[in-house]
């Protein structure tokens, strides 16, 4: 076979595709011929790290994927999962790192318009979107601007598409200088017969794209993805698509209508490597081979190659394959949004994977094998060194109230009000609880009573210290912050952003923290739907902290029943679920070691699943029953900052016991897992609160009363009260003046 | 009462403002796509919210010369009520049936927050829902709010009445001269406003400070 081919292949072009010596040779093995260019930039997007999952296939494949509500797993462009009536979430959560790095806004934008399109590509309107953002230290010479980028990019995309932005993450640490996260999530709506698929089905039919036209941006966008950033990175900013959320907004109308004409047989967006991987997966999951003839393409430069084609980027992009006796009324629905309608190939029987361009043929490859025979390794790992436990004796000391208001006023706890005012908190009039709770919720749009509630969720610091732990941490909090608004946690979505995996230690990391992802899953019966690997988060050969996300979606059958974070009504009793009897007890990896000491030492929590479940169910039943008024997780900084949480968002204070025999540092900053905080419209000496105790007593739960609402002060035992007005001043006050650039910072 | 909403690409808040008007009017309003040759018979035009051509030019500039403005300009200039809230207002200045000009917001940020209006004229077809100087709650969600007109319109305004609605108690979150939030034409049948009354209708809201509006837009006249 010759193809056409204008441009030699050396190993030094085969290096700077990404592909390994080895990786090459099976190239050679498989076609029996050397490549084309064209097909050279092929085989780079679909073996990828980014497009392939080559290093974390096999321990991806120990995830638990499955439950009754799952009609989708992983695999697809997103997850699906049933919420009765007939009507089902779909969601997904997905990096953008290295693009948020070399241009922030843009970056940043286009993760939002990726996710989005995930989730609209399977026929579901996108309802709710989250962002979870990780941030270099703050007095980094770069955070300010890469903070004000990605929060604009974010802000930018998502208004004007016209998704709500119901939650989040942002966070700082030195570790991520100079490697941001940007983690996007999208969640939509769709009725359960109405799901569609990539998968191509029928010889002959036409391949149709649609939406944007084809421009050169992006090209080779996965595979600078795949790679870790040295010095040269301004050089990159080339590989950075630009977003067009007025293009999104109209695809999306335009994609829900032809749906509904019964027009599509398969539908796949173009995301990374753009119309290879598109093309390459609808044909390859339906047994088909697929010819494109690029002649056809719409683009919006001249002389672009094959090869450019191919790998291009461009956002806003759809690939389909049509009914042929609908394509009139498809074409139709896209000319009445002004949008590309173009039949660019059709599906064959041959399972090739056929590019003509100018009339020639530049790639000939088998379609199955792209994607099958991609890669796959088993890389070294080492087992991550645990360090020791935090002596009990060592608790170093600071006065409760001043910590307090510290830690409220820290970067890591502050109020993340500048970020979330410049998100559409409230587009399409469903959002009932905004960011700056425990969960984002929303009702369901056409339904009477039913609610959804999401939440992202990691603590890397815990992560770096303890893989296996951080990794059940992650789902359980996660799963916490749901089971805390009321909700039933449904299923996740994971995005697992690591350093590079051929160092036996990243690997490690890896290795270990699914290992604690799946074994969470497992037991708290949350399953995972869908999900992204971020690799090579390095720079200049420093990774970042292990950072798997978890994205959560909870559903609530009244969402009248649901409850938030802040205080409502004075004199009413707070109680403390979960944990040990001493309230806090560990210190390791906590925020107030670290913000406080600068400490960075001691293992990380542990998380004891069984607990978490029976823990989590008896609070769900309590605010369900409606005697729960508020309730919070608690997180960073413990009993004290949740406490404080409730306060500020309630704009009530609260006095509060020790517990005698216990330091008050442990009590109050202590981050055992597990447990929340619960007010309750009941009488703390009336008997039904005494049958609750009892029931928690039989279910072996630590539910002590610990204090009680009202007043204008917070009172943590015997520190000096702080005003609740005082504690907001602090909160409020960090992230305004940081991006200010005041010299605190 | 009948309604219509105007839909140009790129609105985004029109669900919400059909949602309102079906829940408050009890009756779903008619829906004009740009492109259609007219507007159905109604007595109150609404144009939603969002970002009509992605806002690619001056925020409303591309809506606001779309032909089928011509056929709201005559309704109007019949009587007509027309609302415009938010993208809906800035097409509303920038076709000329409304004064002045919305610039970026002073922080030059998109904001997305909740903010109190104090109902400045409550004599209004739209306001009479509300008492003069009650004080409401009502969520914004822009970018280009900050509202300016030269001194001789802003005396025009203010001496006729035609501040429907103000930023209260220091809640003004795009640095609009005078507090403005909203304004009524000579005939006092135009309303454009940047604040999102559609997205505090109900319980589920969180509020209903908004419904009053609606209510009084689609009520009869006597």
């Amino acid at each position: 076979m010759t193809l056409r081919n204008d441009i030699a292949i050396t190993p030094d072009l085969v290096a700077s595709h990404g592909l390994k010596p080895d990786e090459y040779q099976k190239i050679l093995d498989l076609i029996g011929r050397e490549p084309s260019y064209t097909e050279l930039g092929i085989f780079s997007a679909m073996w990828n790290e980014h497009c392939s999952y080559k290093s974390s296939k096999k321990w991806l494949r120990t995830l638990p994927t499955k439950g009754p509500r799952v009609i989708q797993g992983p695999g697809e462009n997103a997850g699906v999962v049933d919420i009765g009536d007939g009507q089902a979430v779909v969601f997904k959560m997905e990096s953008h790192n290295h693009p948020s790095y070399i241009e922030p806004y843009q970056g940043a934008a286009t993760g939002v318009g990726g996710i989005l399109r995930d989730v609209f590509t399977m026929g579901a309107r996108p309802v709710a979107a989250m962002n979870a953002l990780r941030f270099g230290a703050p007095d980094h010479e770069k955070t300010r601007h890469l903070v004000s980028g990605v929060v604009a990019g974010v802000g930018g995309y998502g208004n004007s598409f016209g998704v709500p932005t119901v939650g989040g993450e942002v966070e700082f640490d030195a570790r991520y200088n100079g490697n941001n996260l940007v983690n996007a999530f999208a969640a939509g709506l769709a009725d359960t017969d109405k799901i569609f698929y990539s998968e191509a089905k029928g010889v002959g039919l036409p391949v149709v794209y649609l939406g944007a036209k084809t421009g050169r941006d992006g090209v080779g966008g996965a595979t600078m993805a795949s790679a870790e950033f040295g010095d040269d990175i301004e050089e990159k900013r080339p590989t950075v698509q630009v977003g067009d959320p007025f293009t999104e907004k109209r695809l999306l109308e335009a994609c829900l209508e032809l749906m509904q004409t019964g027009a599509v047989i398969a539908i796949q967006d173009m995301g990374a490597a753009g119309l290879t991987c598109s093309a390459v997966e609808m044909g390859a999951k339906g047994d088909l081979g697929i010819e494109l003839d690029l002649d056809k393409v719409p683009v919006r430069e001249e002389r672009m190659t094959a090869y450019e084609m191919m790998l291009s980027e461009s956002q806003e992009r759809m690939l389909m394959v049509l009914h042929p006796e609908k394509e009139a009324a498809a074409r139709k629905v896209f000319e009445k949004w002004e949008l590309d309608f173009a039949t660019v190939g059709k599906t064959t029987d041959d399972l090739r994977f056929r590019v003509l361009w100018q009339g020639d043929e530049v790639a000939n490859l088998p379609i199955k094998e792209l994607g099958d025979e991609a890669p796959e390794y088993d890389r070294p790992w080492v087992e991550p060194k645990i360090p020791a436990p935090l002596a009990r004796d060592d608790v170093p000391q600071m006065d409760v109230a001043e910590a307090l208001l510290a830690l409220v006023g820290g970067h890591q706890c502050s109020s993340r009000r500048w970020v979330y005012e410049q998100y559409d908190t409230l587009i399409q009039g469903n959002t009932m609880q905004r960011p700056g709770g425990d969960a984002g919720v929303i009702r369901v749009d056409g339904h009477e009573t039913k609610g959804l509630a999401f939440s992202s969720d990691v603590n890397p610091r815990y992560c770096e210290a303890n893989p296996f732990e951080g990794g059940k941490q992650a789902v359980a909090e996660c799963w916490r912050n749901l089971t805390a608004t009321g909700a039933e946690p449904l299923a996740a979505t994971d995005n697992l952003n690591f350093g590079n995996p051929e160092r036996p230690e990243i690997m490690g990391q890896l290795v270990k923290a699914i290992e604690g992802i799946g074994e969470a899953c497992r037991v708290l019966e949350f399953p995972i739907v869908s999900g992204n690997v971020s690799l090579y988060n390095e720079t200049n050969g420093r990774g970042i902290l292990p950072t798997p996300t978890i994205g959560g979606v909870g559903l609530l059958p009244e969402w009248t029943q649901s409850v938030g974070i802040g205080f409502v009504a004075e004199n009413q009793p707070i109680l403390l679920i979960g944990g040990p009897a001493e309230r806090g007890t560990h210190l390791g990896q906590s925020i107030y070691l670290r913000d406080l000491f600068d400490r960075r030492d001691g293992d990380a929590p542990h998380v004891d699943l069984a607990a978490e479940k029976k823990t989590g169910d008896f609070v769900r039943k309590l605010i369900r029953s409606g005697v729960a008024t508020a309730c919070h997780d608690l997180s960073d900084g413990g009993l004290g900052v949740a406490l404080a949480e409730m306060a500020m968002a309630g704009d009530m204070g609260a006095t509060v016991t020790d517990v005698e025999g216990n330091d008050p540092v442990l009590t109050f900053f202590g981050e055992d897992q597990g447990r929340y905080l619960v007010t309750l419209n009941l009488d703390p000496q009336g008997p039904e609160i005494v049958a609750l105790w009892k029931e928690a007593e039989a279910q072996g739960i630590f539910a002590p009363w610990i204090g009680s609402t009202g007043g204008t002060t917070l009172t943590l035992g015997g520190a000096k009260p702080v005003s609740v007005a005082t504690l907001k001043a602090a909160h409020e006050s960090w992230f305004p003046s940081f991006m200010a650039g005041e010299p605190s910072h | 009462m009948k309604a219509a909403v105007i839909v140009f690409p790129g609105l985004n808040r029109d669900r919400d403002m059909i949602a309102a008007l079906t829940k408050i009017g009890g009756e779903k309003p008619a829906v004009v796509w740009h492109q259609d040759a007219d507007i159905p018979e109604a007595d109150l035009i609404v144009i939603p919210g969002g970002f009509s051509y992605g806002d690619y030019l001056r925020c409303g500039a591309i809506a606001a010369r779309s032909p089928i403005m011509d056929r709201l300009r005559e309704r109007a200039a019949k009587g007509t009520r027309v609302l415009g809230v938010c993208n809906g207002f800035q097409i509303l200045i920038e076709a000329g049936l409304l004064p002045g000009a919305l610039m970026r917001n002073n922080s030059l940020k998109f904001v997305c927050r909740e903010v109190k209006l104090e109902v400045t004229n409550a004599e209004t077809d739209f306001t009479r829902g509300y008492t003069k100087g009650q004080i409401i709650r009502c969520p914004v969600a822009h970018h280009d709010g900050n509202y300016f007109a030269d001194a001789e319109t802003l005396n025009q305004l203010e001496g006729d009445g035609r501040i429907a609605f103000r930023y209260a108690e220091g809640t003004n979150p795009n640095g609009s001269i005078n507090d403005i939030a909203g304004i009524l034409n000579e005939q006092k049948n135009v309303l454009g406003l940047m604040p999102h009354p559609e997205n505090l209708i109900e319980r589920a809201h969180g509020g209903d400070d908004g419904r009053a509006l609606f209510a009084a837009a689609l009520k009869q006249v006597a």
